[in-house]
């Protein structure tokens, strides 16, 4: 069962449907029983970060993520929800983030050899550049393509960053820290090439049915 | 590398795909659902479902139509059609819709994109503007493109991306439905006024049309077409070949 953190934050219908497309349990669920009690736990997210750092605190569901990760439950942060697991974010201000890896969420505008021509957001396919092995991308070749729609990325240190796409520089777009994932792309809205990266989410850790 | 995206749109009244559809090889063409599924395997990169109908029951129909889809293809959709408020967004994006087209809507009360943008984010918020040229003029009309509004459309694109559109789609009436390429001179002139998508509608008739366009005018992102690809004229599959074999970055 992978719990999907409902926390007032975007749409999760798609989420949900994508899971249940590939044959894996899903329920969306902000109590905390049955977020301890899953096998997994994604942490979607649309909108701004402070927002979604206020509701996470608000509704105690950042130390229900933070137990569960320290208990070893993989955690798989989407769009924002992968930028929540930085430190902090500089969107609209400085916003704390959950800590679960180091770095930081600034503008696309900072990241170097930024191009001034390109649009912001970076909205559409784009493809994947493995920099090292991840649970994650066991079924992803590299050069697969995934749709992302993002303002902001996550500065994170070479060792936790396991693909990257190109816009501009080199933008963050699967991180891995443990048994933390995260994803700056939408996987549930990447055809084939994201169901599978929903699949190699689900084979870790808990029951490993899918 | 980012890509352009090609973009079928689907027309759907009272749960019914219309414009015609003609594939062989397909069982029920007027389901949006199987229609979606097959531009989805066929390599659409989105897919646009426009709601034509009046009443509440078609809109009721509409949004199974769209739960359903959502539940079984994965990539974005986008729907517009009747959004005139706050509730409507919701409607549709409770449904699946990952974006939600404006346009009427839009013209009778432009603080629905500044609202909807602030709630949904600007992601979410599609500016969708039919075009025609009156009098050596650009004008936007309303209505399914049946009213001229009399406003100048480059300004009341402008004036929507600075209230929060996040994209829009430019379809140019005067093109529409000719066949003879898409509007170039209209899209040029959209392009460098905005930094946002922007989504080419009206004209295509072939895969060089596609070529053209995308040549011609490095800064749209995506070309949006209905009947050449319902009724097989143009495949997506073909396009996106000779758009890759022209140098222009498609997702294969």
């Amino acid at each position: 069962m992978t719990a999907i953190v409902d926390y007032g934050v975007g749409n999760l219908f798609s989420l949900k449907c994508s899971l249940s497309y590939i044959g894996e349990k899903a329920c969306v669920t902000g109590s905390p029983e049955e977020i301890l009690a899953a096998d997994r736990i994604i942490l979607p997210g649309v909108g701004a970060f402070g927002d979604a750092a206020a509701k996470l605190r608000e509704t105690g569901l950042d130390d229900v993520i933070l137990r569960a990760v320290s208990s070893g439950k993989p955690l798989l942060g989407i769009c924002l929800g992968m930028q929540l697991l930085f430190d902090e974010s500089l969107e609209f201000g400085v916003h704390k983030g959950l800590g679960l890896i180091p770095g930081r969420v600034v503008p696309l505008e900072e990241i170097p050899g930024w191009d001034t021509r390109l649009k912001i957001p970076h909205i559409g396919w784009n493809s994947l550049e493995k920099r090292q092995d991840s649970p994650l991308l066991k079924y992803t070749a590299d050069g697969e393509y995934v749709y992302f729609v993002h303002s902001f990325y996550a500065e994170a240190r070479d060792e936790d960053i396991a693909a990257v796409a190109t816009y501009g520089g080199k933008v963050t777009a699967v991180v891995q820290h443990g048994n933390v994932f995260g994803c700056q792309f939408h996987p549930e809205k990447s055809g084939n090439a994201g169901l599978a990266i929903l699949r190699a989410f689900c084979g870790i850790g808990g029951d490993g049915q899918c | 590398m980012i890509t352009k995206r090609i973009i079928p749109c689907l027309d759907v009244r009272d749960g019914r795909v219309v414009k015609g559809v003609n594939f062989k090889g397909l069982g029920d063409v007027a389901s949006p659902v199987e229609l979606a599924e097959y531009y989805s395997g066929a390599g659409a990169d989105e897919l646009v479902f426009y709601d034509i109908t009046a009443s509440a029951e078609g809109r009721k129909l509409f949004t199974d139509v769209l739960c359903e889809t959502a539940s079984k293809v994965f990539i974005p959709l986008t729907v517009g059609g009747g959004i005139n408020t706050l509730r409507d967004f919701d409607r549709v994006l409770k449904c699946g819709a990952d974006k939600v087209s404006v346009n009427s809507g839009a013209i009778r009360d432009p603080s629905l994109i500044d609202a909807a943008s602030e709630r949904y984010g600007s992601q979410c918020v599609v500016l969708s503007v039919d075009v025609a040229r009156v009098g050596g003029e650009f004008h936007v009309f309303a209505k399914g493109g049946r009213e001229d509004t009399g406003m100048e459309a480059i300004g009341w694109i402008r004036r929507c991306v600075e209230h929060g559109a996040g994209e829009i789609v430019v379809n140019s009436i005067d093109t529409d439905g000719v066949k003879r390429g898409f509007d170039l001179d209209l899209l040029a002139k959209v392009c460098f006024n905005v930094k946002i998508p922007v989504i080419a509608s009206g004209g295509a008739g072939s895969v060089a049309h596609f070529i053209d366009l995308f040549r011609t005018l490095p800064g749209v992102d995506a070309g949006l077409a209905a009947s050449v690809f319902h009724f097989g004229e143009i495949r997506i599959g073909d396009l996106k070949a000779a758009m890759a074999a022209e140098g222009i970055p498609v997702r294969l």
